[in-house]
């Protein structure tokens, strides 16, 4: 009888705990990330010095191109630890810029490192001009036939004119630990009272946000473990399963929403909700590692993959 | 509201190979990046500093300094977007982007 080999300790970086630039490099192909438009070039926000705010020389996003498995993408990455990822005028151009690149060059896909709280305040107008853009920008790619997939899985999660950006894109790959919404639960807080809904009870933030409840709800296509590796892993999955973008496919869409809306509308809380749904054992599902977690909702979970 | 600081220091030793660009750190509250590009006059390192926080350019030339004093950065051009980070926060990333800047692949 031989010896077992000594335990190969399994090597994950968190996708959570990198930065926009580490985690695109680790999503692409050791190698092949190539700036558009790179810190060098400077291309900076001119809206931030009168408020004293130091600019960050991307202006808080990486926009690159790449390779995945040999094909060629682009991709954007978003800088939450920058202004929260929030989007400003030349964050949005890049974002644009990259989605008409994508219109011309045809790549296998574009890739939206979502990592942002929506639009930048202090760029108010400019930054809810460039977010409309960037929803057109996505949406005139996906007709052009580049498939554009949303991941989220940052610690600012993907909220406001982002939200909507990422739920007009192909797919979106979430971990439990991305989180993905309109209004955030501090905004909701603040204009609908602790009541409705109490921000500081993060048990029930992630419950409403977080990449489990998406993807019971059919909103994510995929849901994956903290780990970069596993975003790239899911996004290869995704790269030639784009989404149909026809005037049917928005009728069901809509349909599939008033079912929802009739079927939950009444749950207050996503337990609830998940036990409707037919979950077994709802409160444990919040305790499973991914792949756990999607075999115990398959039958419970909507959405088509 | 912001300040600005420009350094040109002197740095003995070897003078920094040319390489592509390479930024690290995040402007984040506390925190800051550091872009290295090889744009310096050679046997000087060039650091120009934007800053949030005003009136510590004393410390920021005492930092720069020793930083000088400990790598080869002659003929680099640093430039810093500073959100308010502590002495050694600023030691540690100039370390780093000088670190990544010479293990690139050349």
């Amino acid at each position: 009888m031989t010896a077992l080999p000594p335990p190969v300790p399994v090597a994950r970086s968190s996708y959570r705990e990198s930065n926009a630039r580490r985690r695109l490099a680790g999503l692409l192909d050791p190698g092949s990330l190539e700036d558009l438009l790179g810190p060098a070039e400077r291309v900076t926000s001119p809206h931030l010095e009168p408020f004293g705010i130091p600019a960050a020389f991307d202006d808080g996003v990486v926009v690159a191109a790449g390779r995945l498995d040999g094909r060629a993408v682009l991709a954007a990455s978003q800088e939450g630890g920058f202004m929260g990822g929030a989007v400003g005028e030349v964050h949005g151009a890049k974002l644009l810029g990259l989605l008409r690149r994508a219109e011309r060059e045809r790549p296998a896909a574009v890739l939206l490192l979502v990592d942002s709280g929506g639009v930048r305040l202090q760029e108010a107008n400019a930054g809810l001009v460039a977010i409309s853009e960037v929803m057109r920008g996505v949406l005139a790619a996906r007709a052009a036939g580049v498939p554009v997939i949303a991941l989220v899985g940052g610690g600012w999660g993907c909220f406001g004119g982002m939200g909507i950006v990422a739920r007009c894109c192909d797919a979106i790959v979430m971990s439990e630990e991305g989180r993905l919404g309109l209004s955030g639960p501090d905004v909701i807080e603040a204009t609908c009272g602790v009541e409705e809904l109490d921000a500081s009870d993060r048990g029930l933030v992630w419950r409403t946000y977080g990449g489990k409840h998406r993807y019971l709800l059919g909103e994510a296509d995929r849901i994956v473990e903290d780990d970069v590796a596993a975003f790239r892993v899911a996004a290869l999955e995704l790269l030639d399963a784009p989404r149909p973008l026809t005037l049917e496919a928005l009728a069901r869409e809509h349909a599939h929403l008033a079912a929802r809306l009739e079927a939950f509308g009444a749950s207050a809380d996503a337990l609830d909700l998940w036990r409707a749904a037919g979950a077994a054992e709802p409160e444990r599902l919040p305790m499973l590692d991914a792949a756990t977690f999607r075999g115990a909702v398959e039958a419970a979970r909507r959405g088509d993959r | 509201m912001l300040e600005r600081l420009a350094f040109e220091l002197e740095c003995p030793g070897d003078p920094a190979p040319r390489a592509a660009p390479v930024v690290v750190g995040v402007v984040a509250s506390g925190n800051l990046e550091v872009l290295v590009e090889p744009a310096g006059p050679p046997g000087r390192v060039v650091i120009e500093v934007t800053t949030s926080a005003r009136g510590f350019g004393e410390i920021w030339d005492a930092v720069l300094r020793d930083f000088a004093a400990r790598h080869g950065a002659g003929g680099l051009r640093l430039s810093v977007n500073d959100a308010g980070a502590t002495p050694a926060v600023v030691t540690l990333r100039l370390d780093q982007a000088v670190e990544e800047y010479l293990a690139q692949p050349r």
